[in-house]
């Protein structure tokens, strides 16, 4: 297996933390440096493996290690999870890519008028963290629902509160916590009299599309993170395009995150599965 | 003046069976066939082809030798002025450079300069500074966070004597940004008088678009391209890969905190340009970039590795350089049957001589004096054709070149899977961005002198950076200005 001891991205550690999603914390000394709320990275685990942007779930910057949250969706991800153990190494951990949160480049003063809600699903629930964490930490009130199909999928539950004012969890099935959906969750907060200046919605496009949706009919504007198709992940190759307000943009370096009102999901949904029939293909190499 | 003999032909691969393969283009001379081209040479007092390459090559010197059947003394004339012959007797517009102003070729056929530099540089592989490609993988393999042995390869440094004043070359560490041809250019240069050198890569691999752009049926990356990376390794420099100057560390950081007293700046064109028409973001479209990264850095080709890419079965073209002819020919050898579109006529096109002869061969259709309008796609949001309109020349404009003017009326379909986009690329503002004092000109590219200085003392940028898209040679000339300009920096700072 592709285990080079030479190389410095050493895995320190591995969890699955849901019967798919797996937690690896990696040693990537530069990255977790430079690293900030919002950021992404690219892992190349092998030779024959794709360059897989993922998003920052955490880093600590003394320790040299960020953190990573896989989930198997092509050939090349199924691989990083299944045959990689802590101990072994990835072959290239590049980083950090994109722009930080906009909460990060914001002054003192705008942080202080922010009252955030963040909607997480699925395997976006992880690079939520960092965020909520350092709103958290700079004393802005935060909200976090997290929603999953059923209560065995849900993830990240012990960390998150420690770092927000509020955590709301959901499944589908109604088997842990709201049944209902993120975005029914936040329709009855808001019901309730809670408000927010400001929405993050982070998970499958799907759900972003829909919590955006949700968001204009509650008046709060919304930022969404993308996580569409990527090679360099540096605006060399352009398959990352997406149309903002009419406009085409470059994911990797003009986002990743975008305001949700002004993104054509749809389209971005279409691209997202550009290379399904081709991946199939590699799946079985 | 009488040629009587003849340019020696270069053997080739069928074209038929190459356009299913991926293996070299080009068989290159033999030992034979080099020395009876070389004893073509005019020996001219006044050389106009050195005059006319970028990096001043001793053309006729190193020519002379081979025709003696002196391959290592031609080899290292060559190496006194340029790191990467294997890859420029390649990929250099040799027609419109050396070859082009070679005298012979007034009434004759120019002298093969560049398959005689390329027989050189691949004879000098093949004995003695041969590097098996196992050891090469090993020691490129460890090419990344500092992890590099740098043994000096016997390459004698630059002694202190030469050095009036100050630290000893070896204690003066200079970055390089891109391992390009430009970055890989300065890194040698100044390696070789004697500094510590680092070059920082974005990417997993070395090279620039050396590695990511130009083909294996041009450039094989094996045989070729790693052993010059090799030669670079030799004479000590290090590769960091995996590290964006911009986002993993910026140059402020570089210089204020880990010590380095120069920046070269090689970072190269590399973000895509679209044309801006409908349909652009269907699925089905691409940059040049992203099919021949996925193919050529991420080896899409192979089966063994695992990166999808998309041809399928009639893949469009838009554009005429020589990422045009190389996206086009990848998509035929990937099974598709390929048109190139492009808006001026034969005359025009910006790409090698070569390239544009061996994609005909190859059976791949030009349109000319066509230019795309719309892209059409289907009710699932995939390609479906090409609108393009008929174009004629118009009055030149002020580059010289004739305008092309739309035809009234002409609008066509070319059904198409697949439509690549290879139009050109302007370089990424990542480093700009960054760097307070870089300044940038309007069209993206960094402010530099001819030394190669920018407008922020100690950082210096060279090649596509600088140029906006150019040649790989150019890139390199400005490598090796700029070292020149670094090393006179150092020594006065």
């Amino acid at each position: 297996m592709a285990v080079n001891d030479k190389a410095m991205f050493k895995i320190l550690e591995k969890k699955m933390l849901n019967p798919t999603i797996c937690k690896m914390v990696v040693e990537a000394p530069r990255i977790a440096k430079a690293a900030l709320p919002g950021q992404f990275l690219i892992v190349r685990a092998d030779e024959p493996g794709e360059r897989i942007p993922l998003t920052i779930s955490d880093y600590d910057r003394a320790a040299g290690t960020v953190t990573i949250v896989i989930q198997p969706i092509g050939a090349s991800t199924r691989s990083m999870v299944d045959d990689f153990q802590a101990g072994d190494s990835f072959a290239d951990v590049a980083g950090p890519l994109g722009n930080p949160s906009e909460f990060v480049r914001m002054s003192p003063e705008e942080l202080k008028a922010q009252k955030v809600v963040f909607i997480a699903g699925g395997l976006g629930t992880a690079p939520v963290y960092p965020q909520a964490k350092w709103l958290h930490e700079h004393g802005v009130p935060v909200d976090v629902i997290i929603g999953a199909r059923t209560k065995d999928l849900l993830i990240y539950e012990d960390e998150f509160k420690s770092v927000c004012d509020n955590l709301y969890m959901c499944t589908d099935d109604g088997s842990y916590g709201f049944q209902g959906v993120g975005t029914a969750r936040l329709e009855a907060l808001v019901a309730e009299g809670k408000s927010y200046t400001q929405a993050v919605a982070i998970g499958p496009m799907i759900m972003m599309k829909f919590s955006v949706l949700t968001c204009k009919k509650l008046g709060i504007p919304i930022w969404v993170s993308m996580n569409t198709l990527m090679v360099d992940g540096t605006g060399m190759c352009g398959a990352c395009r997406l149309s903002v307000g009419g406009v085409t943009k470059f994911a990797c370096v003009d986002g990743p995150e975008f305001d949700g009102y002004l993104v054509d999901f749809d389209e971005a949904m279409r691209r997202s599965a550009q290379y399904k029939a081709e991946e199939g293909l590699a799946n079985g190499r | 003046m009488v040629d009587r003999i003849p340019r020696v032909p270069v053997r080739e691969q069928d074209p038929k069976v190459r356009a299913h393969n991926f293996e070299e283009v080009c068989y290159g001379y033999n030992q034979e066939e080099a020395q009876l081209e070389a004893s073509r040479c005019l020996h001219c007092k006044n050389p106009r082809c050195v005059t006319a390459c970028p990096v001043g090559i001793k053309i006729p010197d190193f020519i002379e030798r081979v025709a003696a059947g002196d391959f290592a003394g031609a080899a290292a004339k060559i190496a006194e002025d340029s790191s990467l012959p294997a890859v420029c007797g390649r990929v250099c517009p040799q027609e419109s450079q050396c070859e082009g102003s070679c005298v012979l070729g007034v009434k004759f056929e120019p002298v093969a300069i560049g398959k005689l530099e390329r027989f050189v540089a691949d004879w000098t592989f093949a004995q003695v500074g041969g590097v098996k490609p196992s050891e090469t993988h090993a020691t490129l393999g460890n090419v990344r966070g500092g992890t590099v042995s740098e043994a000096n390869g016997g390459v004698e440094q630059q002694s202190c004597e030469t050095v009036e004043e100050g630290l000893h070359p070896s204690h003066r560490k200079v970055a390089i940004i891109g391992s390009g041809p430009a970055g890989l250019a300065c890194a040698y240069d100044l390696a070789k008088l004697g500094y510590d050198v680092t070059i920082f890569e974005a990417l997993h691999k070395p090279g620039g678009v050396l590695e990511y752009g130009i083909p294996e049926f041009r450039l094989p990356k094996d045989k070729v391209l790693k052993r010059e990376l090799q030669d670079v390794l030799a004479v000590g420099v290090k590769i960091e890969t995996d590290v964006i100057i911009g986002r993993t560390v910026t140059i402020d950081s570089l210089m204020d905190k880990e010590g380095f007293e120069a920046v070269f700046v090689g970072t190269g064109a590399g973000l895509p340009k679209f044309m801006g028409i409908p349909g652009e973001n269907l699925n089905g479209v691409f940059s040049a970039n992203e099919f021949l990264t996925r193919n050529n850095l991420m080896k899409a080709f192979r089966d063994d590795y695992r990166t999808p890419i998309h041809a399928g079965k009639k893949v469009c073209v838009v554009g005429g350089g020589n990422v045009a002819m190389d996206a086009a020919r990848t998509a035929l050898r990937l099974g598709a049957d390929t048109t190139i579109v492009y808006r001026r006529t034969e005359v025009e096109l910006p790409a090698r001589k070569e390239e544009v002869h061996h994609a005909k061969e190859e059976g791949i259709d030009f349109q000319m004096l066509t230019n795309p309008v719309e892209i059409m796609g289907d009710e699932r949001g995939w390609v479906r054709a090409l609108k393009c309109v008929r174009m004629e020349l118009g009055e030149p404009d002020e580059s010289g070149r004739r305008s092309p003017v739309v035809i009234p009326g002409s609008e066509f379909e070319i059904p198409t899977e697949t439509v690549i986009m290879a139009l050109g690329t302007s370089p990424n503002p990542l480093i700009s961005r960054t760097t307070p004092g870089l300044e940038v000109t309007r069209r993206g590219g960094l402010v530099a002198d001819e030394s190669g200085a920018t407008t922020r003392p100690g950082v210096f940028a060279g090649g596509d950076a600088v140029t906006g898209a150019a040649t790989v040679i150019l890139a390199m000339g400005a490598g090796r200005k700029a070292a020149a300009a670094i090393d006179e920096y150092l020594k006065n700072k």
